[in-house]
């Protein structure tokens, strides 16, 4: 029996716009279990993104309980969930969020900056591991600007996987990118879930993306319509070698 | 976290932007170089000006006889007699305030040599009153001692008189002129000074042996004037207790009975020079400081501008643990490390800045530790001021809304 990383019990978050106060989430629940590959899906107003928030403790629910790796965030203070950001989850956003003019090394290295249990030795021979990991270990000294959109996503993977998070939380995290170069990351996600049995929620709106998951949860309105495991799997790799062969020879 | 990371965070936040960060520093710099180039210019007048008055003989101590009541009137000091050579040795003995002292007769007259006259004033001296006076010579040499006790018929005289009684020219040095028909032997003559901050022509003058002075021309055992010099300027109010205790007892005076003689100093003089020029300073150096403040908004500025721009940086390093202190420290120390970085090298500028100025146009400068520690402390202390407002804006970000920024 593996282990619960995720616990959503019943959570509800609510914003107050003037006058009208609106019900982004309206009691969502579900479980999340080290080593799946979970798609969190929906239309934009589906709640998508204030669950991100919310999974990503960037925010906290109004009601409801969520448990992230046995831990209540319920009560924990805006420096605490800092920390729990730092250790427990690595982010890849939509638009790399790399700092610019720095190299691909000192941007994976950043999250360990902020632990100071890492030492300086350590902090950068976990960045290379990373890098390494995401086949990036060539392109150590590169800035953003001298690697190209998928590369600049893997360099941000390579930034969430440092801190041996207990899960990676992806949001669009193949938005900007072509199909091809989608695949690529989609594969190489698949390879850390697989291989390393890193548990990921990839939060998406691209149906397409759901069926290289172990399992989709679909919102509608605040509420959990569909969650269903994902029997038939697609290989990304395979797709990506399905693709009729680059233009760019 | 610890310090360390956030200086390296800060500092490589600064190296991306180098330009910029210059740019920001400028400001800094200037308003340090500034304060320490200007407190060095006030300083080195004031410092010029109180060197200018003790070439004067600014810790001259003049003691002068005093008014005296005589049966129910009152008499003028120049009408009384009470300073003796009694008195000039007790006082050479006794004060130890006192670098040198000379007894002062004087008698004026007409001095004659050839076909020229010219009325003058001789002043019978000891060889001390050069060195009181600040005095040189042009050429010739001095009386000494000796010429004091032989009461030798020796003089040196000023540039007023060597113009009046040798208008063609002539050396005077070896000359014989006459002082009211007693003939002195010319040995030096004096350096031109022009005139004494009261008017006085103090270049229409014969010294000679106050011994001769006294015997041969005023037949007299009293003395005008005694001058003296304190050890040096702060010592010039001790100098003049000393020597008022010294002459009361020397003149035998009751404890009821008023100074039969008067001390002065130049003390006034100084402070009002001095006060001058310390004006001068807080002028120059409340403009720098002014300099300094704008320095110091524009690292506001320019920390407003950066974190408004780096705003997604912000909701990133939020994002991936940084806490607020984290984000607060690293804008801090950035602005920190501007101001302190500008004011090291404000402090360099500025020392080479009076340097050049002393050297170029020729005005005397005066780099004070006090002014480095203080316009260093200033800049330091405006970017704690200046950086912490931008700084606690950044950190109080919320990271979603700043994540989503563009």
């Amino acid at each position: 029996m593996s282990k619960k990383i995720l616990e959503l019990q019943n959570i509800k978050r609510s914003f107050t716009m003037g006058t009208e106060t609106v019900h982004a989430l309206r009691g969502v629940s579900f479980d999340v279990m080290a080593g799946e590959f979970v798609t969190i899906m929906g239309s934009s107003g589906s709640g998508k993104t204030t669950l991100l928030n919310t999974l990503g403790c960037l925010d906290k629910p109004s009601d409801g309980v969520y448990m992230l790796d046995g831990v209540n965030i319920g009560g924990l203070s805006r420096d605490e969930l800092a920390r729990l950001r730092n250790r427990k989850i690595g982010f890849v956003f939509q638009s790399y969020n790399l700092l610019p003019r720095t190299s691909a090394l000192e941007n994976v290295e950043l999250p360990l900056f902020y632990n100071s249990s890492v030492s300086y030795e350590e902090r950068k021979q976990k960045a290379i591991n990373a890098l390494e990991a995401v086949k990036l270990a060539d392109r150590l000294d590169h800035t953003p600007n001298q690697l190209s959109g998928g590369q600049q996503q893997r360099v941000a993977i390579a930034r969430a996987l440092v801190n041996e998070p207990v899960m990676i939380l992806a949001d669009e995290a193949t938005g900007n990118l072509d199909t091809r170069t989608s695949y690529e990351i989609i594969a190489l996600m698949q390879e850390l879930n697989q291989v390393q049995g890193k548990t990921i929620v990839f939060v998406t709106h691209e149906p397409d993306i759901a069926a290289f998951s172990t399992r989709t949860v679909m919102l509608r309105d605040g509420k959990v319509v569909k969650d269903t495991a994902n029997t038939n799997i697609r290989s990304a790799k395979e797709a990506l070698a399905a693709l009729p062969p680059a233009d760019d020879y | 976290m610890n310090i360390f990371n956030l200086i390296r965070i800060a500092f490589k936040a600064l190296q991306r932007n180098k330009l910029r960060a210059f740019l920001t520093m400028l400001g800094v710099i200037i308003g340090v170089a500034a304060v320490i180039a200007m407190v060095a210019i006030g300083q080195g007048s004031k410092q010029s000006i109180q060197s200018q008055l003790s070439s004067m003989g600014s810790n001259m101590i003049t003691v002068l006889p005093a008014s005296n009541v005589t049966g129910g009137a009152r008499l003028g000091g120049s009408t009384v007699n009470t300073l003796t050579l009694d008195d000039v040795k007790a006082l050479q003995k006794q004060a130890v305030n006192i670098s040198s002292i000379s007894p002062a007769a004087t008698s004026s007259g007409q001095s004659i040599f050839g076909a020229f006259n010219w009325p003058t004033t001789i002043y019978g001296v000891s060889p001390s009153y050069l060195d009181i006076r600040q005095w040189e010579l042009t050429d010739g040499i001095p009386f000494s001692e000796d010429d004091v006790r032989a009461s030798a018929k020796v003089c040196l005289i000023g540039q007023t008189v060597v113009a009046n009684l040798f208008p063609n020219g002539e050396n005077p040095i070896g000359k014989i002129i006459r002082f009211n028909n007693l003939p002195f032997q010319v040995i030096g003559v004096l350096v031109a000074k022009g005139q004494s901050s009261f008017g006085q022509d103090q270049d229409d003058v014969i010294l000679a042996p106050y011994t001769t002075v006294q015997k041969r021309i005023l037949a007299t055992i009293y003395f005008r004037t005694i001058y003296a010099s304190a050890i040096n300027e702060s010592a010039s109010d001790a100098a003049t207790d000393e020597i008022t205790t010294i002459l009361r007892k020397t003149h035998r005076l009751r404890t009821s009975d008023e100074n039969d003689f008067q001390v002065r100093t130049m003390a006034e003089l100084i402070t009002a020079l001095s006060s001058t020029s310390n004006l001068l300073t807080i002028l120059l150096t409340a403009i720098a400081g002014i300099s300094l403040v704008i320095g110091g908004i524009g690292i506001m500025n320019i920390m407003y501008v950066s974190v408004t721009e780096r705003t997604r940086e912000i909701g990133l390093r939020m994002s991936i643990g940084a806490r607020g202190i984290d984000i607060l420290m690293q804008f801090l120390i950035e602005a920190i490390m501007i101001s302190i970085t500008g004011g090291l090298i404000g402090v360099a500028l500025g020392i080479t800045a009076a340097k050049l100025i002393t050297i170029f146009l020729s005005w005397p400068t005066l780099v004070s530790e006090s002014s480095i520690i203080l316009s260093f402390a200033v800049c330091a202390f405006t970017g704690v001021f200046f950086g912490y407002y931008p700084a606690q804006k950044a950190s109080r970000l919320d990271p979603i809304e700043a994540l989503r920024y563009e």
